[in-house]
């Protein structure tokens, strides 16, 4: 899409003080678990673990649909996009996370004139709570709740689509999840309302379906509907993924114009996971991902490739370890 | 700590809601009821554009204010207060900002509409809009800056001559307006000693709708509806009965058909450079080559005609054409092969590689491009920003944006002209590795359009508002360097294209000095 939505799987960046923070803050008491590594999935990390890592996201596309119309564009030739950013991710307790990330993200046009933009995007904070676990039938079924924020770290571009970096809304988000899982096959589903706030840009004007005489753009909110299934083993994971984003309002893109940020922005992606979490050395995790999009309205259609390493730092362990060494 | 966390993080979401209240109060809705400091009286004295004389058009005497027929219009006017909704209200209040301003605003809202280039055709030529069928793709018209600035002068020039010639029969009938004739009229504008007869507004209805009709020939429906509920307004506002409302349309639109006739024979049509699928415009490029010089080629994939190459050879409003071409084209920017040019290349380079956040904040604020109402609508906007709060009479709004407007068409005029008398190449065509930070206009750089029109615009609002004459000249100056700061713009274009503007602003200020308004 011309701008990514908030979506799993997003290069992820702790601030320095934050991390530090939950460092010196968690370090007394022991847990484990496996590794939490985003807010839309069922995987919730130990007590007492911090993982932390980097992520890098590159997305790409060639065709877009301007309104429901697919079309090309020989004046932006391929539209990529690349996300990279340390990613963090706390387990309070085993049914209680937080999950943080702030990606820097670079847009480019392959062809035509127009410069393509890089900056630290928005700063996102989920909390992930699991107050629900038990056995149904032959398998567990876990209920989730999360919720999220996000803002803008810096004053960047949003009305320069599609190469902006952003679209400077503030968010607010509400995730129900459910989880079952039978032995090591699962099937997770969440829905998610995402409130977002309006906008300010640079001109004293707009035209959407009417003229607009005002700075202030209306961001209409969305929904995400997502659902996984797979394998879930100690070492690997693989999971099927379909996620779809709607924009609850918003506008088409009126022929052969430029799009807006308050487009009526659809996207369905479908696509795979999989993370591999070797026995040596402990607390390694690789991550990776390639996801397409399957139909969408004023978005782009891209296809994405991710890739991560990450460490699980036990926090309890290095507090014995410090102590044994006094 | 989980709970702290938990109420933490709701304390924090309710906060952020908070602070994302999602009404959005729109400028223009802010702007008071007009509520004159001089009624302008005399302004039937004042001298039209394109009306030879303010009783040119023939205006019936009204009939008397104590005839049955006219107490029939009385009556029409209180049953339409009696009946008042608050919608009502509000529409009342947002016409009572005055004609000229709101159909300004109707007007900019179309050019933002229209403003966007026609999608290729499967064999890589281009269609071309089409007046005739409107509404078919690709739409007509293509409201480009040249297209706009002539729509605004048409439409700003015809509200003044048909001004004009309703103050004069004002003056001469001296119809008291209803809520003077019958004290149980509650006047929802502010009061006025200004007759009523034949209606300022509708003369502007009149003229407006009659010109948007050639201009924006597919919006029929929506152009009617606003012109029915600015009618009703007047109505409801009992600022009008019915026979002033039909006066002063058939008044205005008498006076339109003027400038209907002269949009069919300004030369506008041929401007597009194509007929029968021949490229006429290919002898700029040729005169270019035969001089030695690169000549500007389209970056556009696939390679899209020039926007209007024959616009230099419209006719101007405040000047003849033997001017544009004799007094007023500007003299040759640097050849491409000379060192003057490589230093002005190497410039834009810098600011295509080096953007700071303020200098993308000019850009974006004066880029105009597609989809806005172009860099004339920008001006006619600070235009009137600017005469809100001056509280001026409608007849005084009319000639201000008649004035910017002829200045910004015949700017449009001048620059074109130079523009495809020079037909050089822009930056990203010399170095392909000059990127931009707005979308690369597609026709020739020297002069620059938007320093043009700005030099043009803060030339005619600083003679008409001298208080704010040096912020108008800044705001020029910010805009024809977002230009260069764009990377679409070397420095000559934008330095060159506010002088010439200047010089265009100074006609429209000879002008403003003869016709009898000061």
């Amino acid at each position: 899409m011309f701008l990514q939505p908030k979506q799993d799987f997003r290069p992820k960046h702790s601030a320095f003080s934050l991390k530090f923070f939950v460092l010196i803050f968690f370090t007394l008491i022991n847990g484990k678990a496996s590794f939490a590594q985003t807010d839309i999935d069922a995987i919730m990390m130990g007590k007492k673990l911090f993982c932390a890592g980097i992520m890098y996201n590159t997305n790409s596309w060639n065709n877009y649909w301007e309104g429901t119309l697919k079309r090309d564009n020989p004046n932006l030739g391929t539209v990529s996009t690349n996300m990279i950013g340390p990613m963090g991710s706390l387990g309070v307790s085993s049914k209680f996370n937080i999950i943080f990330n702030l990606p820097y993200i670079k847009t480019n046009a392959s062809a035509g004139q127009l410069r393509g933009f890089s900056g630290l995007q928005d700063l996102s904070l989920w909390l992930k709570w699991k107050p629900i676990k038990k056995k149904v039938g032959k398998g567990n079924l876990s209920i989730f709740t999360i919720g999220g924020l996000s803002s803008p770290v810096s004053d960047y571009v949003a009305d320069y689509l599609p190469l902006s970096i952003g679209l400077q809304s503030r968010h607010i988000s509400f995730r129900g999840m459910a989880d079952y899982q039978v032995g090591v096959w699962t099937t997770t589903m969440s829905g998610t309302y995402v409130s977002r706030s309006n906008i300010e840009i640079d001109r004293t004007s707009y035209f959407t379906t009417r003229m607009h005489f005002t700075n202030e753009v209306y961001m209409p909110d969305a929904t995400q509907f997502n659902l996984r299934m797979g394998y879930r083993g100690k070492t690997w994971v693989f999971e099927a993924v379909l996620d779809k984003w709607t924009t609850l309002g918003g506008f088409d893109i009126t022929r052969n114009n430029m799009p807006f940020p308050s487009n009526r922005m659809n996207m369905t992606r479908s696509g795979i996971n999989m993370k591999y979490e070797p026995a040596v050395p402990k607390g390694l995790t690789l991550i990776g991902g390639a996801h397409t999009t399957v139909a969408g309205r004023n978005v782009g259609q891209t296809t994405n490739f991710q890739a991560g390493l990450f460490y699980i730092f036990n926090l309890n362990s290095k507090k014995s370890e410090n102590s044994r060494k006094k | 700590m989980k709970k702290l966390l938990i109420k933490l993080s709701v304390a924090t979401c309710l906060l952020f809601l908070a602070a994302c209240s999602k009404e959005i109060e729109e400028a223009n809705l802010l702007s008071p009821a007009l509520n004159p400091v001089q009624t302008d009286a005399n302004a039937g004295s004042w001298k039209p554009i394109l009306l030879n004389s303010a009783n040119e058009i023939f205006v019936p005497a009204p009939i008397g204010t104590t005839s049955p027929d006219y107490i029939l219009q009385i009556n029409e006017v209180k049953s339409w207060q009696d009946k008042m909704t608050d919608a009502d209200r509000k529409m009342v209040r947002y016409w009572s900002s005055g004609a000229v301003l709101r159909w300004n605003e109707i007007l900019r809202e179309l050019v933002a509409k229209y403003n966007l280039p026609p999608y290729q055709n499967e064999d890589g030529t281009y269609p071309i809009p089409n007046a005739n069928n409107p509404l078919a793709y690709p739409f007509f018209p293509f409201s480009n800056p040249p297209y706009a600035a002539r729509a605004y002068a048409y439409v700003s020039a015809a509200q003044f001559d048909g001004l004009i010639a309703a103050y004069y029969y004002k003056d001469r009938f001296k119809r008291q307006a209803p809520y003077q004739i019958d004290q149980k009229i509650t006047p929802l504008v502010n009061k006025s000693n200004l007759p009523s007869y034949p209606s300022e507004d509708a003369v502007i209805i009149g003229a407006t709708v009659k010109l948007l009709k050639l201009l924006f020939p597919g919006e029929q429906d929506y152009i009617q509806s606003k012109a029915e509920e600015h009618r009703i307004a007047r109505l409801m506002a009992g600022a009008n009965v019915r026979d002033e409302l039909e006066a002063g349309e058939a008044l205005g639109k008498a006076v339109a058909l003027k400038y209907v006739q002269r949009a069919r024979t300004d030369r506008t049509e041929a401007s597009v450079g194509i007929v029968n699928g021949q490229d006429l415009w290919k002898e700029f490029e040729q005169a270019v080559i035969q001089r030695g010089e690169t000549p500007w080629v389209s970056q556009e994939t696939p390679k899209r005609p020039p926007m209007l190459p024959y616009f230099g050879k419209v006719s101007p409003l405040l000047f003849d054409s033997l001017t544009v071409v004799t007094r007023l084209r500007a003299a040759a920017p640097p050849s491409t092969k000379s060192e003057a040019f490589q230093k002005e290349l190497d410039e834009v380079m810098h600011y295509s590689k080096n953007p700071t956040r303020e200098r993308i904040r000019i850009v974006h604020f004066w880029a105009d491009g597609i989809g806005t109402y172009t860099p004339p609508g920008h001006w006619n906007a600070i235009a009137a920003e600017h005469m809100i709060p001056l509280n001026l009479s409608e007849v005084r709004w009319a000639r201000n944006f008649a004035l910017l407007n002829m200045s910004l068409m015949d700017a449009a005029i001048v620059c074109w002209d130079t523009k495809f008398t020079y037909y050089n190449p822009r930056p990203s065509q010399v170095n392909p590795e000059i990127k931009t930070l707005t979308g690369l206009p597609n026709f020739p750089a020297y002069v620059s359009g938007h320093s043009t029109f700005s030099g043009a615009a803060a030339t005619v609002l600083g003679h008409l508002i001298p208080e704010k004459a040096s912020s108008f000249n800044r705001m020029a100056l910010e805009a024809s360097n977002s230009r260069l700061y764009g990377a679409i713009h070397y420095r000559s274009d934008c330095e060159v294209g506010l002088e010439l503007g200047t010089k265009v602003g100074n006609y429209a200020i000879q002008r403003a000095r003869t016709d009898g308004a000061n």
